[in-house]
């Protein structure tokens, strides 16, 4: 038996593997040995054929940060000219728009803007909360640690006043790689990965669930990717609060880390491992976003089991010089052309 | 080690594939209908192997449409047009001869040559125009022409089938593309493209071709009216004429785009389809030694897929490619030596960069 067979026999029998099984599993296995682990596992875990999706916007609102991230196309400097921060007016008309269309969720995210105080985030949850019956998932944790070390307040704390505002759960974007080596070199301003751990962590401690994100393809290495892995699995053998993972693959353009992008076979081999390594994430998600509808439906077959949004409004990719537009209607018949029952859920994933 | 099938239907398939024995139409109709799309692409996987290896081909190839004025208006097809419609275009010799020479620094190892079915064009311009192309790129191979235009040609040359098909041989036509063969089968011909030649006169004239010595490819047009039993016959019918004359290079499924066609209607196909189209034909078309993902059709990513779903081949670096991205294509127009090579690597394979007679380039 070579080690890549033990290591497969092991996936099999839904053992845990450890970082360097991982690691021999993602260089040595083939594209279609990974796939069909992947699927094999992924029904041992939702054994319908459901793939799910949930209707939401993302509202980014402001896109005036200090964070720099070298990734990024769509923020700016403070003080740039291009700079905004949503007016509440402009919110409601965004929210209004996503309910009409059967929306469930907002996506509300912004840049780390120092021209605001914390009172202006509780207003915003509060004004959207009184007005309409949606729910919010917000603020990713470089905003809530930013927010922290601003107002000088311990992280559980805002996240309190965040969550007592109307807050409902939070996203696990500004995750990149959670290694500060590589952290230091494409986001050197944004906070630590265990930073980013904490602030899960504490939100989860508070009832609140989270999704968590990777995006690699920039300078990372595959160790890298594995020890990302261990890191969320480790925090959700803590807690259990994560409802998703969802890698996707950075989008060099018009950013200022020139790197030829990954592959839709790189993607496929990483998110299929994502899914045999988090044994302990119930959805994986698949990016269409980044990947285009093809390698999106084809990832139902490599581990995933949802695809995510229907996104009715997305700038920050879009940015970055990509952008797949994928209707409802059109999301629902990649699903079902797969074989596979399309299924609205909300952000607990739970069918609606 | 054993694949682990999720539809245990395709386990009599393998073990039939691993003794070498030939698939049935109802192994084909299984094949596209079960949902174990990594289990059939695993098959094909397996026979691709063993007959390539880790080796996946392209070629630096150069596209030449020097006609969109085409007579036979088929439903599917958006590049066409009509003499006096705006944008209809014939190039001249002297045309031809610049978007040669636009070029000429690269090192294009084949042309690929295809126009419509434009009633001003003699067959001297057909003559002329391979003698063009073989003046100005004395060692690109000319692969052109379609069973369509050589039906055409072999009335407007009024020389019959045999001596047409020895003239333009004579002039420099060297390979043939497999297009225009769409579905062959009498509905969908009735159906889409009833001015072009119908199935009988398609065979006969790829048979003619094939006897004279020159290669051509085979395709299908999948995606659009036509069913699974459709498709599979398709390629049991190619299948037999390998048999028969083994003049088939390389099988090319090609993808439907119905925008700015009569078929608008129609939604794109899908990655499973895509992928499933190479796949099955892998396994149905056991005598083709080549099967190619098309990426101008299903879009780079898609394609780099499908070289482990029993594509060995992802055609060419393609310069202007212009009849899909008029029917809606979103692939590039073209791409770079260096970008098929990283595509092809990243896959897990290793690039080859071909001839159009898959002779290894350096």
């Amino acid at each position: 038996m070579t080690p890549l067979s033990d290591i497969i026999d092991k996936v099999r029998q839904n053992q845990r593997m450890d970082a360097k099984e991982a690691g021999i599993l993602l260089a040595e296995a083939d594209l279609l040995t990974l796939g069909s682990l992947a699927h094999s596992r992924r029904f041992f875990l939702h054994p319908d054929p459901v793939v799910t999706y949930v209707i939401d916007r993302n509202i980014n609102y402001t896109n005036t940060c200090v964070s720099g991230c070298r990734f990024c196309a769509f923020f700016r400097p403070p003080g740039h000219g291009d700079g905004y921060v949503i007016s509440f007016e402009d919110l409601a008309g965004k929210i209004q728009e996503t309910l009409d269309l059967g929306g469930t969720q907002i996506l509300l995210q912004g840049g780390m803007n120092p021209d605001l105080d914390l009172d202006f985030y509780e207003t915003m949850l509060r004004f959207i909360k009184q007005r309409f019956d949606i729910h919010i998932h917000g603020f990713s944790p470089p905003e809530i640690h930013f927010m922290a070390q601003k107002f000088g307040l311990p992280v559980a704390d805002v996240i309190a006043r965040l969550q007592a505002a109307g807050l409902d759960s939070i996203p696990g974007g500004g995750a990149e790689i959670l290694c500060d080596e590589i952290r230091a070199r494409v986001s050197p301003d944004k906070c630590t990965a265990d930073a980013w751990l904490d602030v899960m962590r504490r939100a989860h401690q508070a009832g609140m669930r989270s999704s968590a994100t990777m995006m690699f393809g920039h300078l990372e290495q595959a160790h890298h990717v594995i020890a990302h892995l261990e890191k969320i699995r480790q925090l959700q053998d803590e807690t259990g609060g994560f409802t998703a993972f969802i890698p996707w693959t950075f989008q060099p353009a018009n950013t200022r880390i020139q790197v030829e992008k990954k592959t839709a076979v790189t993607y496929l081999r990483v998110l299929a491992l994502s899914r045999l390594f988090l044994d302990n994430v119930p959805n994986i998600q698949a990016s269409w976003v980044t990947q285009g509808d093809k390698i999106a439906q084809t990832a139902l077959f490599f581990g995933a089991n949802d695809m995510g949004s229907t996104m009715i409004e997305e700038n920050v990719v879009a940015a970055a010089g990509v952008e797949f537009m994928l209707p409802l209607a059109e999301l629902k018949r990649l699903i079902a052309k797969a074989g596979f029952t399309p299924c609205q859920r909300n952000c607990f994933y739970t069918l609606l | 080690m054993d694949p682990a099938f999720m539809d245990s239907r395709l386990e009599a398939i393998l073990a039939r594939v691993r003794q070498g024995a030939r698939l049935t139409r109802q192994d084909g109709i299984l094949l596209y209908e079960t949902p174990d799309l990594l289990g059939t692409g695993m098959i094909a996987d397996t026979v691709r192997r063993a007959r390539h290896g880790n080796i996946a081909y392209y070629v630096y190839n150069q596209h030449l449409n020097y006609t969109n004025i085409c007579k036979n208006r088929c439903a599917f097809c958006a590049y066409a047009k009509d003499r006096q419609e705006s944008g209809a275009y014939a190039w001249t010799l002297a045309q031809i001869e610049q978007h040669l020479m636009a070029r000429i620094d690269e090192p294009v190892d084949e042309l690929h040559i295809v126009g419509g079915l434009n009633e001003s064009l003699g067959f001297d311009y057909y003559l002329d125009l391979l003698k063009t192309v073989k003046r100005i790129r004395p060692h690109a191979v000319i692969k052109a022409f379609t069973c369509v235009e050589i039906d055409y040609l072999s009335r407007v040359s009024g020389l019959g089938l045999d001596q047409t098909i020895l003239r333009l041989r004579e002039a420099g036509l060297e390979m043939m593309p497999g297009g225009g063969a769409e579905i062959l089968n009498t509905r969908i011909h009735d159906a889409l493209f009833p001015k072009k030649i119908d199935h009988a006169r398609w065979i006969q004239i790829v048979k003619a071709v094939h006897r004279s010595g020159i290669r051509t490819n085979a395709t299908m047009l999948y995606g659009h009216i036509e069913t699974t039993e459709e498709r599979v016959d398709h390629l049991i019918t190619l299948r037999e004429i390998q048999d028969e004359t083994g003049g088939f290079s390389a099988f090319i499924p090609l993808a439907f785009h119905s925008q700015n066609t009569r078929l608008s209607h129609l939604p794109p196909t899908t990655a499973v389809e895509d992928l499933k189209a190479v796949a099955v034909a892998r396994l149905m078309l056991d005598n083709f030694d080549h099967i190619k993902a098309y990426w101008v059709m299903i879009g780079e990513p898609l394609a780099q897929v499908a070289l482990s779903f029993g594509a060995d081949d992802l055609d060419g670096t393609i310069i202007e490619e212009r009849i899909t991205h008029t029917a809606g294509a979103r692939s590039a127009r073209g791409l770079t030596r260096d970008q098929m090579a990283a595509m092809i690597r990243s896959a897990g394979f290793d690039p080859v960069q071909r001839d159009s007679f898959y002779n290894p380039r350096n």
